[in-house]
């Protein structure tokens, strides 16, 4: 869907939808009538996690995809990701020989210069890079770790880090703020971050933050959830959140927030899309987090500020297959993405504070209640402990001398203190 | 815009499969409705590629996410496969990278190999550019073909087609997050600031509620003529009160509004105030409502007066209980952060909402 809300908000929707309605006051007399293009059910707002229809289609798709998978074949690892991720949300145990034979697919992906391509012989970008290491984190065995050349890693993030900060996707390719998110992303969790390698990087994705508050793909551009969400979670592993306009993005992010259906929207005057319950959403955590470092005393204990109800009801009454799999809205078709995204958002809704402090607030049985996820990297913060834990016993590895960090500037520094201090969980 | 996974929210081009269909397992039948007289063949009969052997797909033994790739895409990579390990520099291969292209145009490393090849052999780069033109408008929600475009274009250094085309591609969709990009790649290296806001103007004048409309007045004004004289100021505040009397719940209006005020303090923009109470009478909408407390809170960090202070505590206690209700939390929350800074307790060490006493100096928002 791509057509504006253009008009007053009270007409009826484009296109599959017909008409929905939301209430949001009180859930027990509440009924929602949803028709689609062929068929018109009833639900009661007890809404109901289909846990094990979710279930047959990831296990499935973990294996077997059909063809209409074809367009996303220089994706492979996002799809081990995608699926791996919402196994792990619905807390479903990987089977070790699974677990074994992920691994050695993504090992397959990896690219002899360094970091992961898309599929087997394919070039090296950070996209797949992010969700192959995301991936292996989520398997979190020492087989899984071992995958990772972290030094060929390291080399690769040279090769695409650009003068002015910014990072290319891949050699040869675009630059847009999600890069410096997948480089902060897999640098911190694999312990190969030094600070030379994001030197005026901070600076970059600052440039992004617009007359909005939130964040375009690169400098000038329209604020977007997705982009706002690599470049604040980005500046949240280096340690710079602080450098942005917080009160403007808060504003902005808020503001995402659908008043009728719940969800999100990734623009201003756009549609809702499950998949931004998380990259929108998941941005009150880590605005949470940062106004509690810049010393907020007026912080909530119990909620993040985004209605959590709200979009806990839109999740789970308007993006759920029947058959399994989520989605982008009533109409659309399921995908291994939307999966993903949905389930975040749902987990991040349905879960506030850290490991000291902890509120939940499920809607519906117990049942549906998911495992809580990490807002920065998206994937359990277990796994991100021990990946962390993993990592940090192994030293730091020496840049390429070719690269920026030559050993002429002197010693470099010590590993120690350029990686562990910029990320806290 | 589809974020990290390209293909998928916006465009949806993407269906893992119909609800209603029959899943198929494994391999796909040849689909025989689109070659129903089969005058395709496959590389693998084609006399003229049996020099090269084909070299399939390394999954591994055991493979994970396995797609099951139809005959033809299997046929075509395999092919691709072999002339990448061959480093092979042919028209042949640049040809193939077209049918690799069209099976899946989201594959990079097919780009970046035709992009070697139009080096390499010296392609004619305005055919290039007429290739890309179609293929973007029959893809315009992919990340490859529009930076593929953006090299032709450097390389040919001719951005003399750009504005026309992305306009096209606007036409089609006024929201395409790529076509926005390139469009400000164009100008701004090229320096083709001149006509932009009369653009910006036209597409306004078509949907006043498109947030990527905005967006590009903003990136017009501020790299042209800038906002800091009164005039321009003043031309766009008036532009915006006056769009946001034709359309009082366009919140893009109401963004752009503050947007360029917010640097500038909103409270200071001679009888801004006044206007906008006027407009509460009879325009009123949550964003106005907002759009008051940004004043107010403007006005207490010049000038820390009780009336304006319980102004701006009861616009945030009317948004957040009855006209913006979803944003309840973040109203609540302004609320008592406007208290927290500018309230009493702030100077005199009373307790805070919560019971505890509030740090020694005053606690501010970053």
């Amino acid at each position: 869907q791509t057509g504006s809300f253009s008009k007053e908000q009270r007409q009826p929707l484009p296109k599959s939808i017909c008409v929905y309605i939301f209430y949001h006051a009180h859930a027990l007399n509440f009924w929602m009538c949803i028709v689609t293009k062929t068929s018109v059910f009833f639900t009661c707002c007890m809404p109901t996690l289909l846990r094990e229809q979710h279930y047959q289609y990831l296990k499935k798709g973990l294996r077997h995809l059909s063809d209409s998978y074809e367009c996303l074949d220089a994706s492979r690892p996002w799809l081990c990701y995608w699926i791996l991720h919402s196994l792990e949300l619905l807390e479903e145990p990987i089977p070790a020989a699974v677990a074994s034979d992920v691994c050695q697919f993504l090992a397959r992906c990896q690219s002899p210069t360094g970091g992961f391509a898309g599929g087997p012989g394919q070039h090296a970008h950070l996209a797949p890079t992010y969700a192959a290491v995301n991936a292996l984190c989520i398997i979190g065995t020492e087989e899984a770790y071992n995958v990772i050349d972290r030094e060929k890693l390291l080399d690769f993030l040279w090769s695409v880090k650009q003068p002015d900060g910014s990072f290319v996707m891949h050699v040869g390719g675009e630059v847009d703020v999600r890069s410096a998110y997948c480089a902060a992303s897999v640098a911190s969790l694999t312990n190969i971050l030094t600070p030379k390698l994001f030197e005026d990087t901070p600076s970059w994705i600052l440039r992004c933050q617009n007359w909005e508050g939130g964040l375009g793909g690169v400098p000038g551009l329209e604020a977007h959830g997705g982009y706002t969400f690599c470049g604040t979670a980005a500046l949240v592993i280096l340690g710079k959140e602080h450098m942005l306009d917080l009160k403007a993005l808060l504003r902005w992010v808020v503001s995402r927030q659908m008043r009728f259906e719940g969800g999100f929207q990734g623009r201003c005057n756009k549609l809702v899309d499950g998949c931004y319950s998380f990259w929108q959403a998941g941005l009150l955590p880590l605005l949470h987090r940062a106004f509690f470092k810049e010393g907020e005393s007026q912080l909530s204990r119990q909620r993040w500020m985004f209605e959590q109800q709200a979009l806990q009801e839109y999740i789970l009454l308007c993006c759920q297959n029947p058959a399994g799999g989520l989605l982008d809205k009533p109409g659309k078709s399921r995908d291994f993405y939307h999966t993903c995204y949905c389930l975040s958002g749902l987990s991040i809704a349905q879960h506030f504070g850290n490991v000291d402090l902890h509120h939940e607030l499920i809607l519906g049985k117990e049942e549906n209640r998911l495992a809580p996820t990490h807002p920065v990297y998206n994937i359990c913060p277990e796994k991100v402990a021990q990946a962390l834990q993993h990592f940090h016993q192994l030293p730091v590895p020496e840049a390429d001398q070719r690269h920026g960090a030559s050993s002429a500037d002197g010693p470099s520094a010590p590993a120690a203190s350029s990686g562990s201090a910029e990320h806290q969980s | 815009m589809s974020g990290l996974e390209e293909t998928s929210n916006e465009s949806s081009e993407l269906k893992e499969d119909n609800d209603f269909d029959v899943e198929v397992e494994g391999h796909v039948e040849v689909d025989y409705a689109s070659d129903p007289f089969r005058l395709y063949m496959f590389y693998r009969d084609r006399k003229e590629w049996a020099d090269l052997e084909p070299v399939p797909q390394d999954d591994g033994p055991n493979p994970v996410v396995k797609i099951a790739y139809s005959e033809k895409f299997s046929d075509v990579y395999d092919y691709f496969r072999a002339l990448l390990k061959k480093d092979e520099r042919s028209d042949r291969a640049f040809a193939l990278t077209a049918e690799a292209i069209e099976l899946n145009a989201a594959n990079y490393t097919v780009w970046h190999y035709r992009r070697v090849l139009l080096q390499a052999l010296q392609k004619d780069l305005r055919e290039e550019m007429r290739y890309i033109t179609d293929i973007i408008e029959e893809q315009p929600k992919n990340y490859q073909v529009w930076h593929h475009r953006r090299m032709v274009v450097e390389w040919l250094n001719d951005p003399s087609e750009e504005l026309e085309f992305i306009a096209d591609i606007l036409s089609q969709d006024a929201k395409n997050y790529h076509a926005w990009q390139h469009r400000q790649w164009v100008i701004q290296e090229y320096k083709l600031w001149d006509n932009e806001l009369e653009f910006v103007e036209k597409l306004l004048e078509e949907d006043v509620r498109n947030n990527s409309v905005w967006n590009q007045r903003h990136f017009v004004i501020s790299h042209t003529t800038g906002y800091s004289s009164p005039a321009i100021l003043d031309r766009e505040v008036q532009y915006c009160l006056n769009q946001i009397r034709k359309a009082p719940h366009n919140e893009s209006a109401w963004n752009y509004l503050k947007g360029i005020l917010q640097d500038r303090g909103m409270s200071s923009h001679p009888g801004l105030l006044e206007q906008v109470l006027e407009l509460k009478e009879t325009h009123c909408s949550p964003y106005l409502l907002a759009f008051l407390v940004d004043c107010y809170e403007d006005a207490l960090e010049n000038n820390n007066q009780k009336e304006t202070l319980n102004r701006a505590l009861e616009v945030c206690e009317y948004l957040a209980q009855e006209k913006d209700t979803i944003r309840k939390e973040y109203w609540l929350f302004l609320q008592r952060s406007l208290e927290s800074r500018f309230g009493p307790s702030a100077a005199s060490g009373e307790p805070l909402a919560d019971g505890t006493e509030p740090p020694a100096g005053q606690q501010e928002l970053s």
